[in-house]
């Protein structure tokens, strides 16, 4: 195999101080980011230095300090924006993936969903955009539709289209790159199907965004969701891309301070877009953290660390298949995936795998991965997941299968 | 040799004792743990107030099969108020290696379904 993924993408003794660190002696190798990722120094210098110097609440105060805060705040709004293709009115700040999808659930279905109509999502979804529909539709008396996933991990478009021909689907709610899987979805294709069915599609892309070019505006999704911390950015942040004529039709989800234009005793009216959805104070030194997150990822080159990630995919593909007894989950391809590869092997349960690995201070995680239904689907109760970002680089994978062969033969396999 | 996965431990997982179905059976009960998915059932016919024979049946990692195993064999001819008697520490000297916390509800699963099936309790052995 050619000379791929030999470094880190980016200066990690400089960058990355957790990655500096070592447990019993063994440097720390973490493989998983799709978890949550690290943080680069600049994401905590900038927080820090908002805490230090520019402290105060946003959009209120008629003071410097205020305005200086509001700055930061809404100025990072627009390089989020910027940097996923989407306009800052129709980027929200929620608490995180989950928080955006429930607010489509709630605020969308809640007023465009009724009996007989049909939420389509799929067996590869994180619970976080299934159990919001499931919640909702029960409300609603609106029936819930799972796509298949093949062998190899992948939906078939011509299940959907059967399933949008039957009439009755209102949304499609599909991943944009599986977190178990890292299948990469046609994305832009469901849309574009759906939106010929009369569907909205709403796109989870907590996956996707932290390590791929993504342009919502070329995309065609009406909603796009997605978590900071996993795009190097600090925890208690997500955004919400939403198309602008359904934001503007939606109630606000979430109610309180700021939302609102007018309060009287019985009844109020909304803010503006975005903040009609951003109910009291907000994560603002967050926000500041995932503008600086995405300045850096913009540096790096959101190109690059696609390609990075696809390299040591296929490396990882490659060096896996040495172990024996292992099963590798998802597309064999990495052109057709994510930097995420969740495995099984004979005979030793992913815990048991992950706990041999840490002892090599190989950092993997194992379990359900917030996926029941896919676990179901792949017949395993469990698997092993490592996954990658730009401070990662073969030598990386080197030690996971190094770790790999010792777990086997503890197991005595 | 290992400190936490030891021959007897692998030994159980490998091939654990008293697995599988009970038919007819007395008491059962179906857990599982949330953090990773694991799951696993007890099957138990009770006769003069004692266990008189069980199988448990599920899957899990090597921690949390070997714990079922290792204890089932102690669990048969115990009386059933004794069962519900028993608490975490038990299954831990039963076991007989350090459990980490994160791997303590592994451990503690097996013991969880039982007191599940004799005393309809499922909350987790402390
Ligand atoms: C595909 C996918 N969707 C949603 C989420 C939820 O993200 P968050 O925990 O930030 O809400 C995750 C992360 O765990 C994920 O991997």
């Amino acid at each position: 195999m050619a000379a791929v993924a030999t470094q880190p993408l980016v200066d990690v003794r400089a960058d990355f101080p957790v990655l500096q660190r070592t447990f019993d002696g063994k440097p720390v190798v973490f493989l998983d980011s799709a978890a949550t990722a690290q943080k680069p120094v600049q994401v905590i210098d900038a927080m820090s230095a908002y805490y230090r110097t520019s402290n105060s609440n946003v959009h209120r105060g008629v003071y410097a300090l205020a305005r200086e805060a509001t700055d930061l705040f809404e100025g990072a709004r627009k390089r989020v924006a910027a940097f996923a293709g989407a306009d800052p009115a129709t980027t929200i700040f929620t608490g995180n993936a989950s928080g955006a999808i429930n607010l489509v659930a709630y605020s969308w279905g809640r007023t465009n969903l009724g009996p007989g109509d049909v939420v389509v999502v799929t067996h590869m979804e994180h619970h976080s955009n299934i159990v919001p529909w499931q919640l909702v539709c029960a409300e609603r008396g609106a029936r819930l539709r799972y796509l298949s996933t093949s062998e190899t991990g992948e939906l078939s478009l011509d299940e959907l289209d059967e399933v949008l021909d039957g009439g009755s689907v209102k949304l499609v709610a599909v991943a944009h790159v599986s977190n178990v899987l890292g299948t990469l979805n046609p994305v832009e294709e469901i849309a574009a199907r759906a939106r010929t069915a009369g569907a909205v599609t709403l796109v989870d892309g907590a996956q996707a965004m932290p390590q791929m070019p993504v342009d919502i505006d070329r995309l065609g999704a009406d909603f796009y969701a997605w978590t900071a911390h996993k795009a190097l950015g600090p925890t208690g942040i997500g955004v919400l891309h939403g198309r602008r004529e359904l934001l503007e039709t939606m109630p606000p989800f979430i109610a309180g301070g700021h939302m609102i234009s007018r309060v009287d005793l019985e009844s109020s009216s909304w803010n503006e877009l975005p903040w009609k959805f951003e109910a009291g104070t907000s994560p603002i030194a967050e926000a500041v953290g995932l503008g600086a997150a995405v300045d850096y990822l913009r540096a790096v080159g959101m190109d690059r660390v696609r390609a990075h990630e696809r390299e040591l995919t296929a490396y990882a593909l490659e060096r896996l298949a040495e172990v024996d007894d292992i099963r590798i989950f998802g597309p064999l391809d990495a052109e057709r995936r994510g930097g995420v590869v969740s495995f099984a092997i004979d005979g030793i349960h992913a815990h048991d795998i992950a706990e041999i690995c840490d002892r090599e201070a190989v950092c993997i995680r194992a379990g359900h991965h917030c996926a029941q239904p896919l676990m179901r689907t792949l017949g395993v109760a469990a698997t092993a997941r490592a996954s990658f970002h730009v401070y990662n680089s073969r030598d990386d994978v080197d030690a996971l299968v190094s770790a790999l062969q010792a777990a086997r033969k503890v197991f005595e396999l | 040799m290992d400190a936490l996965y030891r021959d007897y431990i692998l030994e159980h997982y490998k091939n654990p004792r008293n697995f599988g179905e009970l038919e007819p059976h007395d008491l059962d009960f179906h857990d599982h743990n949330p953090l990773c998915g694991d799951e696993l059932g007890v099957h138990i016919v009770v006769e003069d107030g004692k266990v008189a024979d069980l199988r448990f049946h599920g899957q899990g990692c090597a921690i949390s099969q070997a714990a079922a195993s290792i204890t089932s064999e102690e669990l048969i001819g115990m009386p059933v108020a004794e069962v519900e008697r028993l608490g975490a520490d038990w299954v831990i000297d039963q076991l007989g290696i350090d459990i980490s916390p994160t791997r303590r509800k592994c451990a503690l699963l097996s013991l969880k379904v039982m007191r599940g099936a004799t005393t309809g309790d499922a909350s987790w052995p402390d």
